[in-house]
């Protein structure tokens, strides 16, 4: 990122970090923690440890970092190198990022952009400009994307909650500063599992492997005594509510799925688990060391900040996230789409000098869209 | 704790748990000692407990006696079997012993768990809760645990039947029959009883016992010279099985000659999977899913084959000795060699 853009982004971080103290805290169990940060333009800084809201508030008015981490994980010394921080346990984190949704409004709100001379392009055939064949895509806030994710994260919810035995007070609920959501479970009884147990929860919370045989179908001779039933809990009872939409068709639905047999089945579990299962990135998930954005923080990707969802329904990150100055600043931009921050429309613009307030230019800069002047 | 809530524990659940702490408590009150052991009358349990340590390193599961009800012989012959273990100090036999005797038990836990579930449901249940830890209730005629326990044991299976998403869950906890709570635990059960083993001391043995001792040494060459470094196995083979279990690395060529080889020979990917323990990259999961792949029943489907010798000489992994004249294939090793 060139000296200006850094100059820009830099000082309305300060900014940010000096007028919303009341937004960012560590979090529970703080010193057993492991904090980690980034700064514009440098490699990630981690195995600090931060003892508290005071301690955490100096790290940023000092350092100013574009990214601030801290771990899921607990350990006995977290300032140590991994292998000697000894691991106590982490809490279950999950990341819905719009992006892996495969939606179809995506090519809608998705730019791509020459790597080399930042030219916007249509296809990606050799860049007019500089002739480079290397491209990168960027895409820009879209309320669809939102609203899909928050689907994923109900669906979460209800999995974590009626299966999983978590309650709801365990469970938090962020927007991820960019285009998703993160989830934080704070239990007990999950906070020692480990990464190889973890993948497997998050392949139940993804419906990946299940097989026929649970459901009550068998290679030979099956019995619609054994199918699940509506009134089932966990994914027998989901299945059922999906395959059974009303009690008036079940016998014939029965008949149809006992006469598919097998691999008819499996078609089914997989159709069940494109809708049903949630959209989590189970990497995220089994991961126990991770540092995982710092809620409060800004994203750089973006410059709107990871913040704690307490409405989901009604929630607008481009609005409620959006917490950056409005001072005017003078960009160039170079967005192809209108964009919509605080409820105000920006371009779309080609390439122009234009005068907006800082939280609009610090979105584009942070996109790639945009550079200051 | 009230006197009423102890739960007695008689000689025949020691019989068929003879690992538990309470069984040193039982022989305290006999005032049996291992002097008195040593006397030519005990003899007929020196060789019981002898026995059982034969079949249990063959594989097998000693067979009890329990149905005749002669529960002192059963008991006893568990804690001289022990002694006789930890006299030879064979760990190979120890733990081949202590898996059997899991395997033993856990065949008692399941029927007390379902057959005489009425009456003493109460003994498996502490047995599973207070040795490792996993509380499990009773709901209509299942068993119920807690998620992370049941994730912590059942990701070591590798049947796609014991990943959670094909089990009943409700609520923050696994629904089981008699059999699989049993199953969950059994290799915790064999750990138990192999460090209840190595944990004992034991001073100076009967006389009685040496023979028996010294049978166990020989019988433990015997296993070392059939297993890993067995002759059955073609020199490459060899040289990748040592440079693992040395801890040092074995380059992806050999350990996928390793893999196939050993596939090839009928063995399953959960015996081949812990030969590859001591790799200082060493990750189960990433280990279990490459043997997965490579076997065939994971992927693309394509079972792979053992390489050639051309292609194990090309990456500097064959060490042929005579035996290997006349094979183009390691697979080929030993079968050849008995026509010539």
């Amino acid at each position: 990122m060139n000296e200006k853009n850094t100059v820009l982004l830099e000082e309305t971080f300060k900014e940010y970090y000096f007028n919303k103290f009341d937004l960012i805290h560590v979090p529970p169990r703080a010193t057993e923690r492991e904090f980690g940060y980034q700064k514009i333009n440098s490699g990630m800084i981690r195995h600090l440890s931060v003892k508290n809201d005071k301690d955490l508030h100096l790290l940023l008015m000092r350092e100013i970092p574009s990214d601030v981490y801290c771990s899921n994980a607990y350990y006995n010394f977290p300032a140590l190198p991994m292998s000697e921080k000894d691991w106590k346990g982490a809490d279950l984190i999950f990341d819905i990022d719009a992006k892996d949704l495969n939606l179809s409004c995506r090519p809608e709100h998705t730019i791509t952009k020459c790597a080399s001379c930042q030219n916007l392009t249509e296809q990606q055939s050799p860049c007019v400009q500089c002739g480079s064949t290397k491209f990168d895509t960027v895409s820009v806030g879209c309320k669809n994307c939102i609203s899909e994710s928050k689907k994923e994260v109900e669906k979460l919810t209800e999995i974590l909650t009626s299966d999983l035995g978590i309650k709801k007070e365990e469970i938090q609920v962020y927007f991820s500063g960019n285009e998703g959501f993160h989830m934080r479970v704070i239990n007990n009884d999950y906070e020692s599992l480990s990464s190889h147990e973890r993948a497997d929860l998050a392949d139940y919370i993804m419906f990946n492997g299940a097989t026929p045989e649970s459901f009550g179908i068998k290679k030979q001779t099956n019995s619609k005594s054994s199918l699940p039933t509506l009134d089932e809990k966990g994914w027998r009872g989901r299945m059922a509510r999906s395959l059974f939409t009303s009690k008036s068709k079940t016998s014939k639905i029965t008949k149809e799925i006992i006469s598919g047999g097998y691999s008819g089945f499996q078609l089914r579990l997989e159709e069940i688990r494109k809708t049903l299962g949630v959209r989590i990135d189970p990497k995220v998930t089994m991961d126990i060391h991770r540092i995982f954005r710092l809620e409060g923080s800004i994203n750089s990707k973006s410059g709107l900040s990871k913040i704690q969802c307490t409405n989901l329904d009604s929630f607008d990150p481009f609005s409620e996230a959006c917490l950056l100055g409005n001072d005017e600043v003078q960009i160039t931009a170079n967005c192809p789409i209108q964009i919509k921050l605080k409820n105000k429309k920006f371009g779309p613009y080609k390439n122009e000098t234009v005068s907006i307030p800082k939280y609009a230019a610090v979105y584009l800069i942070c996109k790639g869209l945009g550079s200051a002047v | 704790m009230n006197k009423e809530n102890v739960l007695k524990i008689g000689i025949q659940d020691l019989a068929k748990y003879p690992f538990l702490a309470e069984a040193g408590e039982y022989l305290r009150d006999t005032g049996l000692n291992l002097e008195q052991l040593g006397h030519d009358d005990w003899k007929p349990i020196i060789e019981k407990a002898y026995g059982r340590i034969i079949v249990a390193s063959s594989g097998q599961i000693y067979g009890s006696d329990t149905e005749k009800h002669d529960y002192d012989s059963d008991l006893l012959s568990f804690i001289v079997a022990i002694i006789l273990l930890k006299s030879a100090g064979i760990s190979t036999l120890t733990r081949r012993f202590s898996l059997a005797e899991a395997r033993r038990a856990e065949k008692y836990l399941q029927q007390d768990l379902w057959t005489n579930r009425e009456k003493n449901l109460e003994l498996p249940l502490k047995i599973i809760q207070e040795l490792f830890g996993v509380k499990v209730s009773i709901e209509n005629d299942e068993f119920v645990i807690k998620i992370p326990d049941y994730l912590k044991r059942a990701v070591h299976f590798h049947e796609k039947e014991w990943k959670l998403v094909n089990r009943r869950v409700t609520d923050g906890h696994v629904y089981l029959t008699a059999h699989e709570t049993v199953r969950l635990i059994r290799t915790e059960l064999g750990e138990y009883i192999n460090s209840k083993i190595q944990s004992i001391n034991i001073g100076s043995i009967p006389e009685s016992f040496k023979d028996r001792v010294s049978d166990l040494t020989s019988l433990a060459k015997k296993f070392s010279d059939t297993q890993y470094v067995s002759s059955e196995y073609p020199p490459c083979v060899k040289h990748a099985i040592e440079v693992l279990e040395k801890g040092e690395n074995l380059p992806h060529s050999g350990r996928f000659l390793l893999a196939t080889y050993l596939l090839s020979k009928g063995q399953t990917i959960d015996q081949i999977a812990p030969l590859f323990k001591n790799a200082p990259d060493y990750n189960e999961r990433i280990t279990k899913y490459q043997l997965e792949h490579i076997s065939g029943s994971s992927g693309s489907g394509t079972k792979y084959q053992c390489p050639s010798c051309d292609k194990l000489r090309s990456e500097n992994l064959c060490f042929a000795t005579s035996d290997c004249e006349g094979i183009i294939n390691p697979i080929q090793f030993g079968k050849k060699r008995k026509v010539q």
